[in-house]
């Protein structure tokens, strides 16, 4: 892989770092006053005053911002006025359960959505394709609090076979999973189904059928490698959704993660965790992104040369 | 881009005229079956959202409070509440009423500010290339690479919720979509025998651009405002479902669906009802979209 191609991808995975983060420091600021906010508007003026100097509110501005983005630097993301607790200390806690709840949305999105994909474009136009195709707009269209509330009245309330929220068992992951993965198992059968679709319609399929290559090996060796490569960059895109999606369900499920923290803190109006939720999920994204586009290029030479075109 | 020839007649748009009318039930079985139960069903919320006045029994604040959490009548509550009554004793029928044509609302305002923003500065990019462009597409490229539920929970939590903010939030959802399309667009339709032979004539820029350029690709930005208006939809019933959005006296489906949820055991229509109406809109304009999609790009057909 080339140095250039990767250099670009870093310049702009960094851009939109510096983006984001000078988003928050902006919205923090034009927000209003923390201390108003902290001790109310009765607090007497030398107090007010005391905490402005202690968090350095009273520097310039341009100040301010060098010292929000050291801080940012060093892993310093503030402190919850209302939890009374290090920001990156209750993020920390959350993350684990989302990850884990968000892995395996993932896995479940993955084993359904792709091996249905492919059946849909291997029998395209039979009543198998419309059916998984029928599914799929169905498992895209419903909200995922909508399926959450179904699954909690269905298994919860009328069956009681699973409960209902909070986490500790096997049978607490079942329904927030199934919940997050089946959006992005819809998804993912439509874009495998493209995908394949175009791979099969390509002249060197045509090419290993006329040499008689056997059906099996065609598809397994000529079709679905080169039907992987879109479906990387799908995936990315997947995360960014399960990641949004993961706020409404956690919620629905009273899952102890990054997105129920995150809705907790905007009810509160804790600012400082919502800026540091913000960062972190900004942060892994651009991550994410940076490494979809890397092992984009490292599958498809073609995205090497063209993306450091596209830049010149 | 070119205008493609238009040869299918587009009954979901539009409003009908009255002899138009007639011809759909001929018409419509040219179409899949799927398509034309979908845009039965966006006629009939489009109905709700203009009638809701004529439609709904009660007002969605009248309360009656002996018929609290009643049944809907087909399942032995009172006569008078077809679907049931709520925690205060209002009737879900005429809530469901009001919170369709709430949510259609604020999903039309917020999508028509995303596309015409959009649109607009995918034009400026265009138009200026350069730095102008460049920071743009970066906004963009920003924007797209994080989830927008995190960006309107944000600033949902610095701002605080007030009505015009939340329609923001609902435009500044999706306006890169139109931007990059729109750019793009323009990019390659500036370099055209018509627009090229429409300047040399003297004609400035916004001429080009508003009158010769905008009617060529308008059809997509079309299809682009149908594939945008399910996500608008859910973004806005997710956030009131989180207590977050649209606050009560008003009603929306999400803030119903949010306020059902604490008398699911006993009253499960509460909730179910509204999730119903949220899903079998966006997934009939899902399937609208998709179709139409397809109808204007050639190129994706048979996928």
């Amino acid at each position: 892989m080339n140095f250039r191609f990767i250099a670009v991808k870093l310049f702009r995975a960094l851009i939109t770092m510096w983006l984001v983060i000078t988003f928050a420091f902006l919205v923090l600021k034009l927000s209003g006053d923390p201390i108003e906010i902290m001790l109310g508007d009765e607090a007497e003026p030398d107090v007010v005053e005391y905490y402005r100097v202690l968090y350095g509110l009273d520097r310039p501005i341009h100040e301010q911002y060098i010292k929000y983005f050291v801080g940012i630097a060093h892993g310093d993301l503030g402190f919850s006025l209302i939890d009374e607790r290090d920001v990156v200390e209750m993020i920390f806690e959350a993350v684990p359960n989302t990850l884990f709840l968000g892995g395996i949305a993932l896995a479940i999105s993955l084993v359904i959505g792709i091996p249905l994909g492919i059946i849909a474009a291997l029998n395209r136009n039979k009543p198998v394709d419309r059916f998984v195709m029928t599914f799929a707009v169905f498992g895209f269209s419903i909200p995922n609090f909508f399926l959450g509330i179904l699954l909690i009245l269905m298994f919860s309330l009328w069956l009681r076979w699973l409960p209902s929220s909070g986490m500790g068992t096997v049978w607490h992951i079942i329904m927030p999973a199934i919940t997050l993965g089946t959006s992005a198992a819809g998804s993912l059968a439509r874009f495998a189904r493209s995908s394949m679709l175009e791979v099969l319609n390509k002249s060197y399929m045509r090419t290993a059928t006329a040499k008689g290559v056997p059906r099996r090996q065609r598809i397994q060796w000529h079709a679905l490698p080169n039907a992987a490569i879109p479906l990387v960059t799908i995936l990315g895109f997947r995360i960014g959704d399960l990641i949004g999606g993961s706020i409404v369900t956690e919620a629905v499920f009273a899952w102890p993660g990054v997105g129920r923290l995150l809705v907790s803190a905007v009810t509160a109006k804790d600012l400082a965790v919502v800026q540091g939720i913000l960062l972190m999920v900004a942060f892994t994204m651009v991550i994410a992104n940076l490494l979809v586009d890397l092992i984009y290029g490292w599958a498809d030479p073609r995205v090497r040369t063209s993306a450091v075109m596209d830049k010149e | 881009m070119d205008k493609r020839p238009d040869t299918t007649p587009d009954t979901t748009l539009a409003p009908a005229p009255r002899s138009m009318l007639r011809a759909i039930p001929k018409r419509a079985a040219k179409y899949p079956l799927l398509v034309v139960m979908a845009a039965a069903f966006i006629a009939c919320v489009m109905a709700i959202f203009v009638f809701a006045d004529f439609l709904a029994p009660y007002h969605y604040t009248t309360q009656d409070l002996p018929n609290r959490l009643k049944p809907p009548s087909f399942l032995g509550g009172p006569e008078q509440y077809f679907l049931g009554t709520d925690e205060l004793g209002r009737g879900i029928l005429s809530r469901l009423i009001y919170a369709t044509r709430f949510s259609i609302f604020v999903a039309i305002l917020g999508t028509g500010i995303g596309a015409v923003l959009g649109t607009f500065l995918g034009f400026v990019a265009a138009h200026f290339r350069g730095w102008v462009e460049e920071t743009l597409m970066m906004l963009v490229d920003a924007q797209a690479s994080l989830p927008f539920m995190l960006i309107a929970l944000a600033v949902l939590a610095f701002f605080g919720n007030s009505f015009t903010l939340f329609i923001i939030i609902m435009g500044i959802n999706g306006w890169e979509n139109y931007a990059r399309l729109t750019r793009g667009m323009v990019l390659s339709a500036n370099t055209h025998g018509y627009a090229v032979a429409v300047r040399s004539l003297g004609a400035k820029p916004s001429t080009v651009y508003f009158r010769h350029i905008l009617p060529n690709i308008v059809s997509i930005l079309i299809v682009q405002f149908t594939l945008n208006f399910p996500g608008t939809i859910l973004l806005e019933t997710s956030l009131s479902f989180l207590g977050l959005g649209i606050q009560p006296p008003l009603t929306s489906l999400g803030q119903m669906l949010g306020a059902g949820r604490a008398h699911l055991l006993f009253s499960w229509w509460i909730a179910v009802l509204p999730g119903t109406m949220i899903f079998l809109t966006t997934l009939s304009i899902s399937i609208i979209g998709d179709w139409l999609r397809d109808k204007f790009d050639p190129t994706l057909r048979n996928r």
